[in-house]
C-alpha cells in the first residue's frame, strides 16, 4: 500500500463489489439460503389443509419465518472467512471508518438474502389474491424488515464469528431480537393481502429498522473488534 | 388450618407456585455460595503453587 | 468528590471487603421482609372478589417477574460500565447477574402459567406479559450461551457486554411489540383484579415481598461478585491477603 489516501466511498464500493464477486463465485453457498427460503415456504402448505383460504392466512407468517431463517443461514458467510484469513483485520487497521466498512459488508448480506425477497414478495402476495394497490405496502414492509434482519443478524454474526461453527447459538442470539420485525412485518403483510390499510405496523416496523440502523454500527464494530483480539 | 391449606380451591396451583419459588430461592443461595467457595479454593491453590515454585 | 467514591468502589480489594461486610446486612432484612410479606399475603389479606384465594400467587409471581427485569437491567448497566471504564468489578457484577436473572425469569414463567391455568383455562395464552417473559428468558440464555462459548474471560466479558446492551435496548421494544400484537385479540389479563385499585391489605404484603426479594438479590449478587472478582484478578497481591483474612472465619 503506497501512501495514497483512498476515499471512503471508493473503498466501500470496492468492498461491496469484492464480497458480491466472491459470493457469486461460490454460488452454491450463496444460493443455499434462498433455496432454503423457498423450501420452507413450500413446506407450510404441505403441513396444512390445501384449501386456499387457509393458505392465504398462513402465507404472511410463512413468508416472514422463512425470511428470518434464511437470513440466519447466510450470516455465517458474513464475517467468518474474512476473520480467518486476516482480511477483516486489514479493514480495521486501514484508517477508514470501520463502522462504515462493516455496514458495507452487511449490505452485501442484504443484497443476497433480502433483495430477492423484496422482488418475490409482491408476486407471491398477488398470487394469493392481494389487490394490486397493496403492492407498494408489501414491498415497503419486506424492504424494511429484511434490512432490520440483516442489521440484527450482523451483530450476532460479529459476536460469534470467532467461535466454533455453532448455528444454534447464533439463532438463540438473533431470534429474540428479531421478534418485533416478525410481529410488525407479518401483520403488515397480512393486512396488505386482505386489502386493509397497513400504516400502523408499517410505521412501527420503520421505527424499528431506523433504531437498528442507529444501534448496529456501534454494536457491530464493537463486536468484531472484540472477536479480532 | 385445613381451610388455609385448601386456599379456596386453588391449592393445586398455589402451593406448587410457592414450592417452586422456595426451590429457586434456595438453589440460588446454594449456587452462589458454591461459586464463591470454588473461586476461593481455586485462588488458594494458585497462590500455594506459586509459593511452592518461588 | 463523586469520582473518588466511584473509583474506590471500582477497586477490587475494596469492593471485595465491602461485599463481605455488606452481605449479611442485606440477607437478614431480606428474610424478615419476605417473612412478613408472606404472613401478610397468605394469612392476613382478604380474598379477591373475582379470583378468590388464587390471587395470592401474585406474592411470588410479581417478585419473580420484577427480579427478572431488574436483574437484566443491572446486568446490562454494569456491563456498560465495565465496557466504558474497563472496570473489572463491573464485569464481575454483570457476570453474577446472569444465572440469578435467568432462573427467576423461568420462575416467573412457571408461576404465571400456574396462575393462568385456573383463570384462563389453559396454561398458556400468549398473554403479552408471559410472552415477553419468555423472550426475556431467551435473551438470558443467549447471554449465558455466549459467555460459555468464549474461553477467555476478558473476551467473554466484553462480547457479552455488547450483547447485554443491545438486549436492554430491545427489551422495551419487544415488550411493546408483544402488547401491540396481543391487543389485536382481547385476551383477558390475569394480572388485573376485581377492584380498580388494590386495597392496602393486599398491597402492603406485595410491597414487602418486592422489597424483600430485591434485598435478597443484592445479597446474592455480593456473594457471587466476590467469586467472579477472584476469578478475574488471578495474580493480584490483594487476593492472598483477602483470602488469608477469610480463612480466619469471616468468609
Amino acid at each position: 500500500m503506497s501512501g495514497e489516501r483512498v476515499g471512503f466511498a471508493a473503498a466501500a464500493g470496492a468492498l461491496i463489489a469484492r464480497d458480491l464477486h466472491l459470493a457469486l463465485r461460490r454460488s452454491g453457498d450463496t444460493l443455499q439460503p434462498l433455496g432454503f427460503f423457498l423450501v420452507v415456504t413450500a413446506l407450510f402448505p404441505l403441513a396444512l389443509d390445501p384449501q386456499l383460504s387457509l393458505l392465504r392466512d398462513i402465507a404472511p407468517a410463512a413468508l416472514w419465518v422463512g425470511a428470518l431463517l434464511s437470513s440466519l443461514l447466510a450470516l455465517d458467510l458474513l464475517f467468518r472467512e474474512d476473520a480467518q484469513d486476516g482480511a477483516l483485520e486489514q479493514l480495521a487497521l486501514c484508517g477508514l471508518p470501520f463502522q462504515g466498512l462493516l455496514l458495507a459488508k452487511t449490505t452485501v448480506h442484504w443484497v443476497l438474502t433480502g433483495l430477492p425477497l423484496v422482488l418475490i414478495a409482491p408476486l407471491a402476495a398477488i398470487a394469493l389474491g392481494a389487490p394490486y394497490a397493496a403492492t407498494p405496502g408489501i414491498v415497503a414492509a419486506v424492504l424494511l424488515g429484511t434490512l432490520a434482519l440483516s442489521l440484527i443478524g450482523a451483530i450476532g454474526a460479529g459476536l460469534t464469528m470467532s467461535l466454533k461453527r455453532n448455528g444454534s447459538l447464533l439463532a438463540l442470539l438473533v431470534l429474540p431480537l428479531a421478534v418485533p420485525v416478525l410481529i410488525f412485518g407479518a401483520r403488515a403483510t397480512a393486512l396488505a393481502i386482505a386489502g386493509e390499510p397497513l400504516a400502523a405496523p408499517l410505521y412501527l416496523l420503520a421505527a424499528f429498522t431506523v433504531l437498528s440502523a442507529t444501534l448496529a454500527p456501534w454494536a457491530l464494530a464493537a463486536a468484531v473488534r472484540i472477536g479480532l483480539e | 388450618m385445613l381451610k388455609f391449606l385448601a386456599m379456596g380451591g386453588y391449592a393445586r396451583y398455589l402451593w406448587p407456585c410457592y414450592a417452586l419459588t422456595a426451590a429457586v430461592v434456595g438453589l440460588n443461595i446454594r449456587w452462589a455460595l458454591r461459586s464463591l467457595r470454588a473461586a476461593q479454593a481455586q485462588a488458594r491453590r494458585r497462590i500455594a503453587s506459586v509459593r511452592a515454585v518461588s | 468528590m463523586a469520582w473518588v467514591w466511584f473509583h474506590r468502589f471500582g477497586s477490587p480489594p475494596h469492593f471485595y471487603r465491602l461485599a463481605t461486610r455488606l452481605t449479611p446486612r442485606f440477607a437478614w432484612p431480606a428474610a424478615l421482609l419476605c417473612l412478613s410479606g408472606l404472613i401478610g399475603g397468605l394469612v392476613l389479606a382478604p380474598p379477591d372478589y373475582q379470583q378468590g384465594d388464587g390471587f395470592r400467587i401474585i406474592y411470588v409471581h410479581a417478585p419473580a417477574a420484577w427480579l427478572s427485569l431488574m436483574v437484566y437491567v443491572v446486568m446490562a448497566a454494569s456491563a456498560a460500565v465495565g465496557l466504558i471504564w474497563r472496570m473489572t468489578v463491573a464485569y464481575a457484577v454483570s457476570a453474577s447477574c446472569a444465572v440469578i436473572g435467568a432462573s427467576f425469569t423461568a420462575l416467573a414463567l412457571a408461576t404465571g402459567m400456574l396462575w393462568g391455568r385456573p383463570m384462563w383455562g389453559t396454561y398458556w395464552e400468549w398473554d403479552p406479559r408471559l410472552t415477553s417473559e419468555l423472550l426475556l428468558l431467551f435473551l438470558y440464555l443467549g447471554y449465558l450461551g455466549l459467555r460459555n462459548a468464549i474461553d477467555d474471560i476478558g473476551r467473554a466479558d466484553r462480547a457479552s457486554a455488547v450483547l447485554a446492551i443491545v438486549g436492554v435496548v430491545n427489551v422495551p421494544i419487544i415488550h411493546y411489540s408483544v402488547i401491540w400484537w396481543n391487543s389485536l385479540h382481547q385476551a383477558p389479563s390475569v394480572m388485573k383484579f376485581g377492584r380498580p385499585t388494590m386495597p392496602a391489605a393486599m398491597l402492603v404484603p406485595l410491597l414487602l415481598m418486592l422489597a424483600g426479594f430485591t434485598a435478597y438479590f443484592v445479597a446474592l449478587l455480593l456473594i457471587r461478585a466476590r467469586g467472579e472478582l477472584l476469578r478475574r484478578e488471578r495474580n493480584a497481591r490483594w487476593v492472598a491477603e483477602a483470602l488469608g483474612a477469610t480463612a480466619t472465619g469471616q468468609g
